[in-house]
């Protein structure tokens, strides 16, 4: 019998330890410098856009609170319709975590599932599949959202 | 004459011809190194349907058409029909078959569904059960990325190990008597699993299985690796392959420059493709459209190739198992 098969349990353990330093030395490495300057550029490029629309609303003499929503707004449009559009994904190969992070990215994860699952049909498919993604992120981010504002509360008062 | 040999090869006692195979593939895989070789290239990659699924069945049934076609044989001339592919209960390989109203056969051998049809074909022929087998195996990029790992659209950075499943489809013809190459033997996998967990590292995965039955092969048949004009790997990529590799070379077998991977083959190893091309359809269009014109030409005389598979399912990685992997080998001789 070739000598690749493992005997028992125990030698298959054995094997796979040893197996999984064999991996680490051929794993392919992510050229780590280069790719934090190029999510650096794209996040900061989105953020840019996003800047550029925050100072119009402001221009519309709306208060700093109130332009904040329809920057976001905007940022999550744009977000939707370059993902349709089949873009963003290619951004993001560029550009990793600096495509994912911007509210635009989270826009794009919306999108993408709404797209895939719209073959389903719009209730069993698009309805119920459209936050696959999103749908940690909301769960999390609500309740950490809330730990913290009561933990604040406690702290400082209303 | 003993059909078996050692622990787990089998040597045809009257060897099946290879009479037709056709490949058709996508845009991507037309472009690569390889396209020139392909049979049938569609710019489409959703072939004009409404879905992916529905895209992959039509490749599916191109393939296996033209291949009918390519080799003058009627329908109620094939025996069997055995395909698979990736989707949950190879829903590509039983709608074909619906199409096709041929006797069916439905495999499951992840990647290595080529080779798994193909070595059942030649138990089926030799053992004087079939004249005609048709074998047929398809993959596509957008439902293997859609069952497998996010939707199409998603910002994910793909990993460098990561493959990129080929989108396409290759349909083979296995006949008693006939001309051809022949396929003179196989060696049946055992699925091996070296406890990778990485989706997006089949290729690690895979290749202890890989490695396991070449070398159980050359233990079963004595022979060494230069008895052959190429060794070929399915889909392993360039991680997969440096794998083998290393883990032959522990056991002291050394492979040559005669040793190929059809991941690497069909995208290349370090482009935007990762570390290659992955999918049932990613060994049998390189098997179709490239090594059997070069058995054909006389370029290669003898050669093994090996269809690997990842057999985990999306729902066994999300409960935090690891992949085993498996590989069938078969023997194509001019």
């Amino acid at each position: 019998m070739s000598n690749l098969i493992p005997r028992d349990e125990e030698d298959q353990q054995r094997r796979a330890t040893r197996y999984g330093q064999l991996v680490a030395q051929y794993r392919p490495r992510p050229p780590i410098g280069r790719n934090l300057a190029l999510a650096f550029v794209v996040g900061g490029s989105i953020c840019f856009i996003g800047q550029i629309f925050y100072n119009l609303f402001l221009e519309l003499a709306l208060s700093p609170r109130e332009a904040a929503a329809p920057t976001l707004a905007v940022m999550i449009l744009l977000g939707a319709l370059a993902t349709g559009l089949g873009i963003y994904d290619e951004l993001a190969q560029i550009g990793g975590a600096g495509a994912a992070i911007p509210i635009s990215g989270f826009s794009n994860t919306v999108t993408a599932a709404a797209m895939d699952y719209k073959r389903e049909g719009f209730i069993l498919g698009m309805g119920a599949k459209m936050f696959i993604i999103a749908g940690p992120v909301l769960v999390y981010g609500i309740i950490t959202g809330f730990t913290i504002a009561l933990i604040r509360v406690f702290l400082l008062g209303m | 004459m003993e059909k078996k040999q050692g622990d787990r090869t089998y040597m045809f006692a009257n060897p099946p011809a290879l009479i037709g195979a056709k490949s058709v593939v996508g845009p991507k895989e037309a472009a690569g190194p390889v396209g020139q070789y392909f049979d049938l290239k569609i710019d489409d990659p959703l072939f004009g349907e409404t879905t992916a699924e529905k895209a992959e069945r039509r490749f599916l049934i191109e393939a296996t058409n033209a291949t009918l076609e390519g080799a003058n044989l009627a329908k109620d001339q094939i025996d069997f029909f055995l395909a698979g592919d990736l989707l949950n209960q190879i829903v590509s390989a039983s709608f074909t078959a619906r199409e096709l109203r041929l006797p069916f056969l439905g495999l499951y051998g992840a990647c290595s569904t080529m080779a798994e049809g193909g070595m059942l074909a030649g138990f089926l022929i030799d053992g004087g059960f079939a004249q005609n087998v048709l074998v047929g195996v398809s993959s596509h990029y957008q439902t293997a990325e859609r069952q497998f790992r996010y939707p199409i659209e998603l910002n994910i950075k793909h990993k460098l190990s990561a493959q990129y499943t080929v989108t396409g489809a290759g349909a083979f013809l296995y006949a008693k008597g006939g001309d051809g190459p022949y396929l003179k033997g196989v060696t049946v996998g055992k699925v091996v699993d070296y406890k990778i967990k990485d989706p997006s590292d089949m290729g690690a995965a895979m290749a202890p299985a890989a490695a396991d039955t070449i070398l159980q092969h050359f233990e079963d048949t004595g022979r060494e690796p230069d008895y052959y004009d190429l060794i070929f790997t399915g889909d392993l990529g360039k991680v997969g392959m440096q794998l083998v590799n290393a883990l032959l070379e522990q056991c002291g077998t050394r492979l040559g420059s005669n040793y190929q991977d059809g991941g690497v083959m069909i995208f290349g190893g370090d482009g935007a493709f990762g570390a290659g091309g992955s999918g049932c359809a990613c060994s049998a269009v390189i098997t179709a459209g490239y090594i059997l014109r070069e058995l054909a030409a006389g370029r290669l005389k003898r050669v093994l190739l090996v269809g690997t598979g990842a057999l985990h399912s999306p729902l066994t990685w999300q409960q935090g198992e690891s992949i085993p992997g498996i590989a069938h080998g078969i023997v194509l001789e001019r």
